[in-house]
């Protein structure tokens, strides 16, 4: 195995991009296109019988390529399937960074996974609580019980919507605007932001609708999702550009930061930045700006 | 004798020619020109139209041991090539004959088996292809080919180091008197940048054409007072020919995001304001540089003075959006640069000698900011193969790459790490044909790699936060996916001179040995 670096739960997350297990083409250099994760993909793109296939390469992508520090999470057959369990043991064995566990919809879901995981760590020697879990969200069942799932384990880094069955289930088809998504999105953003856990909008499907998709990661953004699965390299620019802060941003956080730095012996709460009222919120989103803005290499500051 | 290059040449194909010595190292020199023996036409003819191409090269005093020349405007659709060595060596039986071409491909094909019966005895060309490649490489030629830059063309040409007995020029439409262009006609090939210099220089020009148009001919590339016969054919070349599937833009997202990091490193230069000049490519991530330059240049709001050199549609709508003064254009590659040649007063002819001919007082390429091409292979000294094949076979053209690498302030080298299961980046290319010294930067989709000798260049990028990798870092890569290719085996015997811009000898190519296990 090519070693890798721990993972770290909090991590800049914009973009996840899938990749079919089963063709090594794909997992060969995934990592060169720049996306902070890969979900090499062990679920739906995958045929029935080429399961095995998918994990043995899968398990021999990992023991020779070096991915660096591009983040390898793997999506795992639901747990209605006979594949799951096998599954999780390759990723562990493989040393993969996370887990995508698709279809989930309660807390005793990710408690399963999470006891499949915990054992396999043991059975390959792999350091306790390595394994880092994500939950897809793709039913109504899933999506109202959000909550819960993102609080029902420590080795969970976030919860993503799937809107690819969900919309079956709500009778519902893509709409301009996103109306048909928007509780949904909403629900799982308050959910995650109260678990104090990061979140992810689906994939846009429609490769060449380029405008279409640009509306929906736009209004992701805005909705407070910190990243967006994608299917395609091409996509990668625009969310990237999307879920990393602007220089205006930056620029303001930095101004935030310096004025509570003058004001704090001062032992004034509250007061106006740009005629702006600002208070202690304020600060810790400013301070979450500069460090993501760090993080993603585009702020040089001393702050 | 070992060149700056690191290339042993032997003395016996050096015939007079200097060894490579560096980018620049004959600047300066003086340099006679050689001016062509022409008939003169005092008294008025009614015509210079003959009946066929035979009538007109009896005319023109076509004889055994000439050297004929044409154009390759229309790429792979050229008729006229194919048809001039056959009336020269099937209808008028000449022997000894020696082609100085602008490439050489599929549409010349006839021209491997009159290299193999010995009828054609010597080449000289900035390109060779397909089967002439092939035949060349198993050393059927009886002279070694001579294998020049489109501005080591012109030089050599206008040195009087290659004389031009006939040249048939191919275009699109014609005055009986020779006033002729690559438009107005019923097959149009945009710019002949590429017949130009030959009009100028050979002893006879025969234009040929399908189009006759009525005198006189305006405007035209070829004027009338350097052609001695016009000939009138069915079809001069097939322009759909023309636009190879390469000019298409990329949707690979492998290439565009080369081609992004191309877009990145130009936009770090300080070259790059209002009024830079640049050039690419047709190749896939080299044509997908206009879209991402497009962007960076709107964001800046700044516009480019000049596109230089082979010319597709994706230029023609960075000018029809006011991003580029001018067009100079040497050869279209697509009917989009073939119609807006046509319609656009900006986009504007360029001659071969004007584009990129280290031979005169100052080529277009002398004043090039940036220039984006692509490579077979790269060494780790930043020598560039594009004319040989992994196998050792001539099978392409080193066209204005070396001209543009030399002359522009920053060479840009785009091309993927492996190509299948051959590593691009490699110890030591196969041949070279664009030295090192005029290389800047590599772009692949593994990364990106300064050549050493541009700390400025390395200094942008470390300050626009382009990440940048040693050019050795790359190479070892490329072994580690693919691994290190087992040295190709030769016969002793020299098939092809690389001939450097400037006269020098760069490389040679020799006799390919049939691979045995």
């Amino acid at each position: 195995m090519i070693p890798r670096p721990t993972p770290q739960k909090v991590r800049i997350r914009r973009s996840m991009m899938f990749m079919n297990a089963q063709k090594p083409n794909l997992l060969k250099d995934a990592y060169i296109y720049g996306v902070d994760s890969i979900i090499m993909d062990l679920e739906d793109a995958v045929a029935e019988n080429q399961k095995d296939s998918a994990r043995f390469s899968l398990f021999n992508a990992l023991k020779h390529i070096d991915y660096g520090d591009t983040e390898v999470i793997v999506r795992i057959n639901g747990l209605d399937t006979p594949h799951w369990q096998e599954d999780v043991r390759v990723c562990v064995a493989a040393g993969v960074d996370g887990i995508r566990i698709a279809k989930c919809e309660s807390a005793a879901d990710v408690h399963a996974v999470e006891d499949a995981v915990a054992a396999a760590e043991k059975e390959f020697g792999v350091t306790p609580g390595r394994t880092l879990l994500m939950a897809a969200l793709e039913s109504p069942i899933g999506i109202m019980h959000a909550y819960e799932i993102c609080t029902a384990s420590k080795r969970l880094f976030g919860a993503a919507i799937s809107a690819g069955d969900l919309r079956k289930s709500l009778h519902v088809k893509i709409e301009q605007g996103g109306l048909e998504m928007f509780v949904a999105r909403s629900q799982v953003v308050m959910a995650a932001r109260a678990a104090g856990v990061q979140c992810f909008d689906t994939m846009w499907p429609n490769l060449d609708d380029q405008a279409g998709f640009e509306a929906e990661t736009l209004q992701a953004r805005k909705l407070g999702f910190d990243g967006k699965s994608l299917i395609n390299p091409r996509q990668i620019a625009f969310v990237h550009q999307t879920f990393e802060p602007t220089k205006a941003e930056i620029a303001y956080a930095e101004k935030l930061i310096r004025s509570f730095n003058a004001q704090q012996d001062s032992g004034v709460g509250v007061y106006t930045v740009d005629g702006k009222l600002v208070d202690v919120p304020f600060f810790d989103d400013a301070r979450r700006v500069l460090a993501q803005a760090k993080e993603i290499g585009i702020y040089h500051g001393e702050l | 004798m070992l060149n700056a290059v690191k290339r042993e040449i032997p003395e016996a194909v050096l015939a007079g020619r200097p060894v490579y010595q560096g980018k620049y190292a004959r600047d300066g020199q003086r340099l006679h020109k050689a001016a062509p023996t022409i008939t003169q036409a005092i008294k008025p003819k009614a015509t210079k139209l003959y009946a066929s191409l035979k009538a007109a090269c009896e005319a023109c005093g076509a004889h055994d041991g000439m050297t004929f020349s044409f154009h390759t405007e229309y790429r792979n659709g050229d008729k006229v090539a194919a048809l001039a060595a056959k009336v020269l060596i099937e209808d008028l039986g000449l022997k000894d004959i020696t082609v100085a071409a602008t490439s050489l491909g599929d549409a010349q094909a006839n021209f491997a088996q009159y290299i193999e019966n010995g009828q054609i005895t010597g080449v000289q060309t900035s390109g060779v292809r397909g089967v002439i490649g092939e035949a060349i490489s198993a050393g059927k030629l009886k002279t070694p080919a001579v294998i020049r830059s489109h501005g080591g063309r012109p030089r050599a040409i206008a040195a009087g180091e290659v004389h031009i007995d006939i040249a048939f020029l191919a275009a699109a439409s014609s005055d009986e008197f020779g006033n002729a262009s690559g438009i107005n006609g019923k097959n149009n090939c945009g710019s002949l940048g590429f017949a130009i210099d030959d009009a100028h220089y050979a002893d006879h020009v025969i234009v040929v054409t399908d189009t006759l148009a009525d005198f006189p001919n305006e405007p035209a590339a070829i004027n009338a007072v350097d052609v001695d016969a016009v000939c009138v054919i069915d079809q001069v070349g097939d322009a759909s020919k023309i636009a190879t599937k390469e000019a298409r833009m990329t949707q690979d997202p492998r290439e565009l995001m080369m081609a992004q990091d191309v877009a990145k490193v130009i936009a770090a230069s300080p070259d790059f304001k209002d009024g830079f000049s640049f050039q690419t490519g047709v190749g896939g991530p080299s044509l997908a540089v206009n879209r991402f330059l497009e962007q960076a240049m709107t964001a800046r709001q700044i516009k480019m003075s000049f596109a230089l050199g082979g010319t597709s549609k994706a230029i023609c709508d960075l000018q029809d959006k006011g991003l580029v003064k001018y067009i100079l254009d040497t050869q279209d590659f697509d009917q989009g640069a073939i119609a807006h040649f046509a319609s656009e007063p900006r986009h504007l002819e360029c001659s071969l000698d004007q584009y990129a001919n280290p031979g005169n007082k100052g080529a277009f390429v002398n004043n090039l900011d940036f220039v984006v091409l692509s490579a077979l292979e790269v060494d780790v000294d930043f020598n560039v193969n594009v004319v040989t094949g992994s196998d050792g076979v001539l099978r392409g053209a080193p066209g204005g790459h070396p001209d543009t690498a030399a002359g522009a302030k920053c060479c840009i080298i785009v091309t993927p790490l492996t190509r299948g299961r051959m590593p691009t980046v490699c110890d030591s290319v196969v041949t070279v044909t664009t030295p090192g010294d005029a290389v800047d930067v590599l772009v692949t989709d593994y990364g990106i790699a300064v050549n050493p000798a541009r700390p400025d260049i390395i200094a942008q990028l470390d300050a626009a936060g382009i990440k940048h990798v040693t050019i050795e870092a790359l190479r070892d890569k490329a072994y580690a996916l693919v691994g290190a290719p087992d040295p190709l085996q030769w016969e002793d015997r020299v098939v092809a001179v690389v001939e450097g811009r400037d006269g020098s000898v760069v490389d040679v190519v020799r006799q390919v040995k049939p691979f045995t296990f």
